[in-house]
């Protein structure tokens, strides 16, 4: 399929990419793997009607350790993410996150700062990044700001950054050694992207839960931090009987959404199962 | 003997095409070619206005064609199948409209044809062509369809039924009255896509200097596209060259002749320019045929020994909005004919109904009819075997038909030849079935759900004799074509009439002919999909690509031979009767010193300096043959499965298929139809399906929704085969390009069911996707 017409642009840095997209205003688009963006316009649901090609902005593309943060620039792919030396080291999870993401053609080029722009909500990234607490660094040509993860997916496709700002940065703090994270998904068996995923981040204070962060995507219209489940968690003992109680808690409340292959009540289920796993697997139980 | 056949050659075929050297439509660019793009119909019924005023307006636009434009200067696009006996509905309703007019009747259905300079251009314009839409009441599913009360596809009927067509032998209603029990079950096959990895495509170009046409099409069957040209667009048949070049697999969905490709010969007639269309993945889902969708309601007769001893009911197939080019055979002589399959049947009562909605049309889907019949079937074996407390496999056993050649069957049918006593045993060698059992009843002690399926199927392949096909309403035959023709330098071209998008079909028949005429295979060369090029064939479907066209090789192959021998004795000085040949020489038999090679004779014949009296130069032959009975493969399939009852997930643990397709020519491609097939079965299983909405909008119209099974889905497949030959050719090959898909699909589903039995559930219709899994569970546990 041929996307509508559009003007491409190419921008060798940030702040020409910045400049660019101040000019053009909400018609223009950042073009960054293409592996969202490209897709929609095939089929013309996106229409932007200039394209600003930011996948040659090299300063973008970085993972680097600074102090209790690893930081990841936003052009970083996810095959960089999944292969790379710190963060299979310092933050497992986000390896395996990004490994399970579509095949290696897509991983090659596809980007975690467009993924999170994108705020698909059967994506990949979302539970995990919520999980692990990270904080987004925004750019626009007047400012920079940061937004807490938290804050961050607002509607389905829809994240917190005005149409001028650049995603530059994804802050994530460091995993400590009392501190346990495993993320899992069930993929659709069409699209591999999730029906229900789930990611979990639990601080343990000996064999007891201090804290807990479980975040949820795939059944909800936007990724979300489960709190009921993760208040229930804090203080209890870190065995099977407490996850199996937390996750009568899943998603209680929620509106959860079904397609015909997998209906709400199927999800809502199947969430609380994903979860029991998601817990066991990060506690080795 | 030089024993090529049997052997497990590479395929010729796939260098190139690895190397992405093939030369598939898409790939071919013709000068002043221009572009067409279909605005098709977003509802499922509807009265339509069409304005194309400002499309037509646009700069780079050839033309904007659309229903009103061509009505009455084309015909519509027919069956070619007519049921007899059947009431069938006549082709002034059941032919497609190649442009929807006045009255669209499913969504995808084509309604104006934009033609544009460029690809680009011809996809921006068609978006300015206006449809107005008055919706009408719509009906999607066969069973909204069959009510009383549903909204008519046609308004000239009186109900959406296309055709009824019965098949009765046996007093059925005394041996139910006297069986121990009668079991009956409701059953539904989802509909699914053919889903080909190169979608469709054309090129149609109109030389108007010599009133010649030429057809680049994905086509499984080039000379049926030619004569369906012909007929719609009035051009003498001679004047209608189509070429299927490079084709990307087929799977049924390139047997039908579609509008798109009949309005792009119209559309070049007119503009005197090449029109080039290819299909988007995402239209193949609204454009091209889809298969299944039957709703099946049958009763088996049994005594409690677990003798099977009739069976009556009723099929109900969904046709779409209009018939398909075969689609009427789906739904009847392919279905109904093989549904006792390979089980001695004394009574049968089977009426199968074509029924009309307001979806995409309905085809030949890898089985057509029979994936479904076997499905049924083997529903039933396993819930005959679950209420008498019969073992499944021993059940069956009990059932099978004698082994032999031409086995009469219930519906008339006869197996060309049968034995399930090879199949059995070897499926004994390989497959631990009896550990299995153990293993499953120590499973669920701990609580885990293991399920095995174990079915017999059979398939109807490489339909004939052609006189038979015409009796049953194919507008068409089934013979086969080859020519064998011999080159000065020793070198042979092969000619067929079949079509390979895929199969591995030009390396079979290279072996064919080197092993009748001793010629190293990288002497041969086989040519087929060129209309002007290849004698009349019927192409490749229905598994007759061996067991027909490769008789067809066999048979001129031979020809060739045997004119070599005459021409040999001559120049040795001798008589034919004294000429042996063996691994490409003839010589004398008294004196095997005195020879001639085939290369040497094919020269001889050649130059046609010195041959004999009365004898033809050149050394070239053509066969055209007719099998005297179908092919019926055979087989056993195995499939365990793991079921998480928590979730629903299924993990296959275990496929093992032994299968019957007579004699093996190349046991590599063989076991590949197979792996193939059974993908296809697992996939129909377990994920594919085409949904639509009551009111006909379409749920799966891309591969956002429909999932195709991916190899990390997919087990390990032990293919085993056993060879009993059919006396209906002279290989004695049987078809094998259905059966794994055949089987698989019903081997899944029965494995799946019978991991749930301990929830008490008994039939289950597909998908078998976790969260209908879970719901059955569920449903049933609430009933506990
Ligand atoms: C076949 C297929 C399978 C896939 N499977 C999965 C899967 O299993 N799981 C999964 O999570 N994803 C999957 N994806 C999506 C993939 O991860 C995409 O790469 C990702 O969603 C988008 O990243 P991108 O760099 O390609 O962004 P693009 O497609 O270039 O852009 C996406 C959107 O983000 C905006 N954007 C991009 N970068 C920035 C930035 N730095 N700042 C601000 N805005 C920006 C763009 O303007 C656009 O609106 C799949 C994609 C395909 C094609």
């Amino acid at each position: 399929m041929i996307p509508a017409p559009f003007e491409y642009y190419k921008a060798n840095s940030t702040d020409e990419a910045l400049k660019l997209i101040r000019d053009f205003g909400e018609e223009a688009k950042f073009l960054a793997g293409g592996q969202s963006l490209i897709p929609m316009m095939k089929v013309r649901f996106a229409r932007p009607t200039k394209l600003i090609d930011i996948s040659k902005v090299q300063e973008l593309r970085y993972i680097s350790l600074d102090g209790d943060y690893i930081k990841i620039g936003g052009l970083t792919t996810h095959r960089e993410l999944e292969k790379s030396s710190i963060i299979i080291e310092k933050i497992p999870v986000l390896a395996h996150c990004a490994h399970e993401i579509a095949d290696i053609q897509i991983r090659n080029v596809g980007t975690i700062g467009g993924s999170l722009a994108h705020a698909d909500p059967s994506a990949d990234y979302p539970p995990v990044v919520l999980a692990l607490n990270a904080v987004i660094v925004a750019k626009s040509i007047a400012q920079e700001r940061e937004i807490p993860i938290n804050d961050f997916f607002l509607e389905a496709f829809t994240a917190e950054l005005r149409p001028d700002e650049l995603l530059v940065e994804i802050k994530i703090p460091v995993m400590k050694p009392n501190e346990k994270a495993a993320y899992i998904k069930i993929g659709h068996p069409a699209t591999g992207f999730s029906v229900v995923n789930c990611a979990v981040k639990i601080t343990l204070d000996k064999e007891k839960i201090e804290k807990a962060r479980v975040a949820f995507g795939g059944f909800v219209t936007v990724p979300y931090l489960d709190e009921k489940v993760g208040e229930f968690l804090i203080g209890k003992p870190a065995n099977i009987d407490t996850i199996t109680q937390a996750s009568e808690l899943v998603a209680e409340g929620r509106e959860v959404i079904g397609d015909y292959y997998a209906d709400a009540d199927y999800r809502r289920h199947l969430a609380k199962s994903v979860f029991v796993r998601v817990m066991k697997k990060a506690l080795e139980i | 003997m030089t024993a090529v056949i049997g052997k497990p050659i590479k395929r010729f075929e796939d260098d190139k095409l690895i190397r992405g050297l093939g030369q598939y439509v898409e790939d071919l660019k013709l000068p002043k070619m221009v572009y067409a793009v279909f605005v098709r119909s977003q509802v499922a019924h509807a009265e339509i206005k069409v304005n194309a005023d400002q499309a037509r307006a646009e700069e780079g636009v050839v033309a904007v064609i659309t229903g009103e434009d061509i009505e009455g200067k084309v015909g519509k696009n027919f069956t070619a199948w007519i049921v007899p006996n059947s009431n069938q509905v006549g082709a002034e309703i059941s032919s497609r409209p190649l442009l929807a007019c006045r009255k669209v009747k499913y969504v995808g259905e084509p309604i104006a044809m934009v033609i544009a300079e460029s690809k680009e251009r011809a996809f921006d314009v068609a978006e300015l062509v206006e449809v107005e839409y008055k919706e009408l009441p719509a009906v999607a599913s066969i069973e909204n369809a069959i009510r009383e009360d549903a909204p008519l596809v046609h308004e000239q009927m009186q109900s959406n039924i296309a055709l009824k067509w019965q098949i009765k032998n046996g007093d059925v209603d005394r041996i139910f009255s006297e069986s121990d029990r009668v079991i009956r079950q409701k059953i539904y096959i989802n509909r699914a896509a053919p889903v080909p990895i190169e979608p469709r495509a054309c090129i149609a170009d109109y030389n108007f200097s010599n009133g010649k046409l030429t057809l680049w099409v994905t086509s499984q069957n080039p000379h049926i596209h030619r004569f369906y040209i012909a007929n719609v667009l009035g051009i003498p048949e001679q004047k209608v060259r189509v070429i299927a070049p490079d084709v990307g697999g087929g799977f049924g969905a390139k047997i039908d002749i579609y509008n798109e490709e009949l309005l792009a010969c119209y559309a070049s007639m007119i503009l005197k320019r090449p029109v080039k269309w290819v299909e988007t993945r995402s239209e193949h889902f609204v454009a091209s045929l889809h298969g299944r969708d039957f709703l099946v309601d049958v009763e088996f007769a049994v005594m409690s020994d677990g003798k099977v001893r009739a069976i009556r009911g009723n099929s109900y197939a969904n046709m779409g909005a209009y018939l398909g080019t075969v689609s009427p055979g789906v739904a009847s002589v392919l279905h109904g004919l093989i549904l006792p399959g390979p089980y001695a049947i004394e009574a049968f009562d089977y009426t199968t109904h074509a029924v009309f909605t307001n979806t995409m049309i309905l085809d030949a889907d890898r089985g057509a009819g029979r994936p479904e019949a076997i499905f049924v079937l083997e529903r039933m074996m396993d819930l005959i075997a679950d209420e008498l407390g019969i073992d499944p496999l021993e059940l069956r056993k009990r059932n099978y038909l004698p082994s032999g050649e031409n086995i009469q069957t219930v519906t008339g049918l006869s197996y060309d030849s049968l034995d399930f006593s090879k199949v059995l045993s070897k499926f004994g060698e390989v497959s631990d079935y009896e550990i299995l059992r153990e293993k499953q009843k120590k499973a669920r002690q701990e609580g885990r759900f293991l399920g095995i399926g174990v079915v017999s199927s059979i398939d109807i392949c490489g339909f004939a004799p052609s006189p038979v096909v015409g009796a049953v309403g194919l507008q068409a035959g089934q013979w086969e074509s080859a020519a064998v023709r011999f080159h000065p330098t020793g070198k042979i071209t092969v000619l067929t009439g079949t079509h390979s998008h895929g199969q591995g079909g030009d390396t079979t028949y290279a072996q064919i002919v080197s092993e009748i005429l001793g010629v190293p295979l990288d002497s041969i060369e086989v040519l087929h999909g060129d209309t002007d090029m290849i004698p009349m064939g019927w192409g490749t479907y229905g598994s007759r690509g061996t067991s027909t066209g490769g008789s067809a090789v066999y048979r001129a192959a031979e020809k060739v031979r045997e004119k070599g021998r005459i021409i040999a004795a001559h120049v040795l000085n001798s008589k034919p009767e004294e000429i042996e040949f063996e691994n490409g020489e003839y010589f004398l038999k008294s004196d095997p010193q005195k020879k001639i090679t085939i290369q040497e004779v094919a020269l001889h014949a050649n130059v046609g300096w010195n041959l004999p009296e009365g004898v033809e130069p050149g050394l070239e032959a053509q066969s055209f043959f007719d099998p005297p009975n179908f092919t019926y493969p055979f087989g056993i399939h195995l499939c365990v499965v793991e079921v998480k009852p928590d979730t629903g997930e299924v993990e296959i643990q275990k496929y093992v298929a032994v299968d019957d397709a007579g004699k093996i020519i190349n046991p590599m491609l063989a076991e590949a139809q197979i792996h193939g097939g059974v993908v296809h079965g697992i996939g129909h299983a377990m994920f594919e399906n085409i949904a639509y909405t009551d009111d006909g909008q379409i749920l799966t119209g891309s591969f956002n929704e429909y999932a195709l099974p991916k190899a990390h889905f997919i087990p390990r497949i032990e293919s085993y085969f056993t060879e009993t030959p059919s006396p209906a050719n002279p290989i004695g090959a049987k078809g094998i390009g259905e059966e794994g898909a055949i089987a698989a699909q019903i081997a899944v589903a029965n494995a799946i069911i019978d991991a749930l039995k301990p929830f008490g559930v008994k039939h289950l219709d597909g998908p078998y996707t976790p969260a209908r899994i879970w719901k059955a569970i569920r449903g049933n546990l609430a009933k506990v």
